[in-house]
């Protein structure tokens, strides 16, 4: 019981990390690196906030702005500096892990017995795991609300342009760099928050966790788009908050099914190939059709 | 009356300046557009109309000369500056329109051309019945689709979508790149029926490239010739009047 509850609780602060992801990858249409600098940053940010008796609520909102900054840097490399996106994030992502361990001091520091969002006394009162639900959940409803009525601003219209049509976007009067740099820095906000909030649920915050939270994210985004097809963009928000939580089921399985916590990159990152690959796949070998007719049978 | 929309003075543009491939596109263009004047604007491929179209909308800006619009010196805004008094249609229906929103989100971004896009709420719904009432104008249907992406309507339906966000809020210059060329000839007639009424009918000022020959003599008030990036005809008023497609042909030639 206490293995699913904190599963789902895992989901739901990942699902923070695939939201940001989702306003860069689906509606920019851009793959930003940045994510695996902004994810620790905001989590060695945050962890480092509170060692030093910053309240938890401001140290939570503190890796928002960090990963703004990070946003911004690559943003401005982008547009101004007229550099790939791809290699953009990369720089980015590289400078700042020198940053997180001039933050942290060393490679890991811990919270120990500081106070967090997760051990509040209300929380701790609750059953194991059930911390991260609570929390988790708070996050996700209040983000996926804000960023879809940010989406249905006069600037969040004008953002999705950018991503759908730039030429466009620019005959009609919209500055299509500004939009990129703000794209990249509140979908940076959201990861570096996300960074900071799973720091203070593990407990710990670690110049290495960085490490794959692209795929993570991506997994949560692909997931949700072969579960739910064809639905609204602020349902699409839901959706891929709901796809970091199986996500997170599908690893579990994984482990339950006697893997290696070592193989979990590597499973991880085959997983999303396959999910990544499987338009192609339904298109060859007809797979739709093929698990219709499966589920059509008596 | 005859009030000076857009004026160009000694306009040049070069591609690659200071290598080997550098070329000369627009040679001291001077031109000076009336208010309410429709040009047809005709040319070989390579004699320099779209670069033109692209000088004065802003994505290009030429190497010397300068721009006035309204007798303020546009030169060196940016496109995006520039999409305040200036809107434009493309050749490629692809270009002129958002693929992932609907018909009526389209719309209701053209609506803001050239504004400060802020926080507020876009207020969709209060302009549905405005977007119903102009698509139900046009020829094909689109009053039916509001709710459709527009990447899911077909070429002359999108296009006469981007026609209509260039009108909606009434630009100083209408700017239209080939629109026609991409669709089939009846669609295409149809657009351009309804280009030519939406001129007339709101008195902008427009110019129009087109490749027709008939097309260039039909519509339109004035006709200019560019080649070699150069204008060698502007026909206005009786003299346009006398021009022949024959007339216009010996341009071409070399």
């Amino acid at each position: 019981m206490s293995l699913i509850t904190s599963t789902i609780g895992q989901g739901l602060l990942w699902g923070i990390l695939g939201l940001g992801l989702y306003l860069t990858f689906r509606i920019l249409n851009i793959a930003d690196m940045t994510v695996e600098g902004t994810f620790p940053f905001g989590a060695a940010i945050c962890v480092s906030a509170i060692v030093h008796g910053v309240n938890p609520v401001l140290a939570t909102i503190l890796s928002f702005i960090a990963g703004m900054v990070t946003g911004a840097i690559s943003g401005l490399l982008y547009t101004k500096g007229k550099i790939p996106v791809l290699l953009a994030g990369i720089l980015t992502m590289t400078g700042i892990y020198s940053v997180n361990l001039h933050v942290l001091g060393k490679a890991n520091v811990g919270l120990l017995n500081n106070q967090t969002l997760f051990n509040s006394k209300f929380l701790t009162d609750l059953p194991d795991g059930f911390s991260s639900v609570v929390v988790g959940l708070l996050f996700a409803i209040l983000l996926v609300i804000l960023v879809a009525i940010f989406l249905n601003t006069d600037l969040g219209q004008s953002f999705i342009a950018t991503g759908d049509n730039e030429k466009m976007a620019r005959s009609l009067g919209i500055n299509t760099d500004n939009m990129k740099i703000l794209g990249l820095m509140i979908s940076n906000g959201l990861i570096g928050l996300s960074g900071g909030l799973i720091a203070q649920n593990s407990g710990y915050a670690d110049v290495n966790m960085g490490i794959g939270t692209i795929v993570i994210g991506l997994a949560a985004i692909i997931i949700s788009e072969v579960a739910y097809r064809d639905i609204s963009l602020t349902a699409r928000l839901v959706a891929v908050v709901v796809g970091s939580i199986l996500y997170r089921f599908v690893l579990l399985i994984v482990l339950q099914l006697g893997f290696s916590t070592n193989d979990f990159k590597l499973l991880s990152a085959i997983i999303l190939a396959i999910c990544l690959m499987l338009p192609l796949l339904e298109k060859k070998f007809h797979l739709r059709k093929a698990i219709k007719k499966g589920t059509d049978r008596p | 009356m005859n009030k000076a929309i857009l004026e160009l003075k000694n306009i040049s543009t070069t591609v690659n300046p200071g290598t080997k491939d550098e070329k000369k596109i627009l040679k001291n263009i001077n031109l000076m557009l009336n208010d309410g004047d429709f040009v047809t604007l005709l040319g070989t491929n390579g004699a320099g109309k779209s670069t033109l179209l692209n000088v004065i909308n802003g994505s290009i800006i030429p190497s010397s000369g300068s721009i006035y619009l309204k007798d303020k010196d546009i030169t060196n805004l940016s496109e995006v500056k520039r999409a305040k008094f200036i809107a434009q249609v493309f050749q490629d229906p692809k270009l002129g329109t958002a693929p992932r929103m609907t018909v009526a989100e389209n719309l209701l971004l053209a609506t803001k051309r050239g504004q400060r896009r802020s926080l507020h709420l876009r207020g969709l719904d209060k302009q549905l019945p405005k977007f119903k009432k102009e698509t139900a104008k046009l020829p094909n249907g689109l009053n039916q689709r509001l709710n459709t992406f527009a990447g899911n309507l077909s070429g002359g339906q999108r296009q006469t979508l981007s026609f209509l966000m260039a009108t909606i809020k009434r630009p100083d210059l209408l700017l239209l790149d080939e629109h026609t060329a991409a669709l089939d000839p009846n669609t295409s007639r149809d657009l351009l029926e309804l280009t030519d009424q939406v001129v007339r009918e709101q008195k902008l000022t427009c110019i129009m490239i087109t490749h027709q020959l008939k097309d260039a003599l039909h519509y339109g008030n004035r006709t200019i010739v560019l080649k070699d990036g150069q204008v060698v005809l502007d026909a206005v008023g009786h003299e346009r009047d006398k021009l022949t497609e024959a007339d216009i042909l010996k341009f071409f030639a070399n």
